[in-house]
């Protein structure tokens, strides 16, 4: 059931992650400041707006979850989550080379926008112990979509409270007295978003179905009653 | 062949090309790097459950066997 429209998601997503590189290093233009560094924008900010607004729907598959009781929403929002952390080290990682290459550090502490990140991304660090340190699988679908419901609203709120903070050192792209983004950049810019985002859905899309079909192996096995092979594995909730 | 400064309009790079390309180089590496380990770390979990399920269908005709088999031999012992 999951993996309906797999494949044309998939085509469609390598399609789009090809056409944004190649307009990323052969038709955006060079940035007068930056210069060629400027090119890890376009892939670290995509990064950062699609992990952030992951983890914000991972919040509203949550509340989807708390209204009706159903597991499916828990897995969607496990899974939400999950990826969006992936892409937060992501961030990080990138980041830290365009700050060692653009300010000669690796990190600067007295930076708002860097240091909220990494608190959002370690506060979703905690979410796979909170998880995992419930036993009761209801429980645990239930107490784990609190947590993503009131850290899904935290990020925003964090998001808005950095934008308010006056910061000296990093750039702000959109929206600024001298006019934004370039049309040519922000082409690209809005391209690699789209790629980015495809990406995003298609893995989540991927490992909801492998989990869906992990799910069904199990419940054919307990149907056969067939012996377990090892333990099962409690890293993820099962979906049917 | 083009080098790729040579496709790039010319601006005043922070860094020189030869400098900035291994940070933007390393951006992407990095990016992709985590990607295929991701990709390879669900490729693994499929073989698994792709054998889980070729067990099963083993066992599931064993057990159809076993069962075809022991009417039979009641219907001998009658």
């Amino acid at each position: 059931m999951y993996g309906k429209g797999l494949r044309p998601l998939s085509i469609a997503t390598v399609a789009m992650v090809a056409l944004s590189l190649s307009l990323v290093f052969f038709y955006a233009p060079l940035d007068a400041d930056q210069g060629f560094i400027q090119k890890i924008f376009y892939l670290h900010v995509p990064l950062a707006i699609t992990a952030l607004v992951g983890f914000i729907v991972g919040g509203v598959f949550a509340i989807a979850h708390l209204r009706t009781g159903n597991r499916k929403w828990d897995a969607y929002s496990y899974v939400s989550i999950h990826m969006s952390v992936i892409f937060g080290v992501a961030v990080l990682v990138t980041g830290a080379i365009w700050a060692k290459a653009s300010w000669g550090h690796w990190w600067v502490w007295d930076e708002p926008t860097l240091v909220s990140f990494l608190i959002v991304f370690l506060m979703y660090a905690t979410y796979y112990p909170f998880r995992y340190a419930i036993e009761d699988p209801e429980r645990q679908a239930r107490y784990a979509s609190v947590f993503a419901i009131t850290a899904g609203a935290f990020v925003p709120l964090n998001f808005m409270a950095v934008r308010m903070a006056q910061s000296l050192v990093h750039p702000r792209t959109f929206g600024t007295a001298n006019g934004g983004l370039p049309g040519e950049m922000m082409l690209v810019f809005l391209c690699c978003l789209t790629a980015i985002a495809l990406l995003w859905v298609t893995l989540v899309k991927f490992e909801l179905t492998a989990k869906s079909a992990s799910g069904q192996v199990k419940r054919l096995r307990r149907a056969l009653d067939a012996p377990t092979p090892g333990a099962a594995s409690r890293i993820a909730p099962e979906v049917s | 062949m083009l080098s790729l400064a040579a496709l790039l309009p010319l601006g005043a790079p922070a860094l020189p090309l030869d400098e900035a390309g291994k940070y933007v180089a390393g951006a992407y590496v990095v990016f992709l790097v985590l990607i295929v380990v991701y990709v390879a770390i669900m490729a693994a979990k499929l073989q698994r459950i792709e054998r889980e399920l070729r067990e099963l269908a083993g066992f599931a005709e064993n057990r159809a066997k076993g069962e075809g088999a022991a009417p039979q031999r009641d219907e001998v012992s009658a």
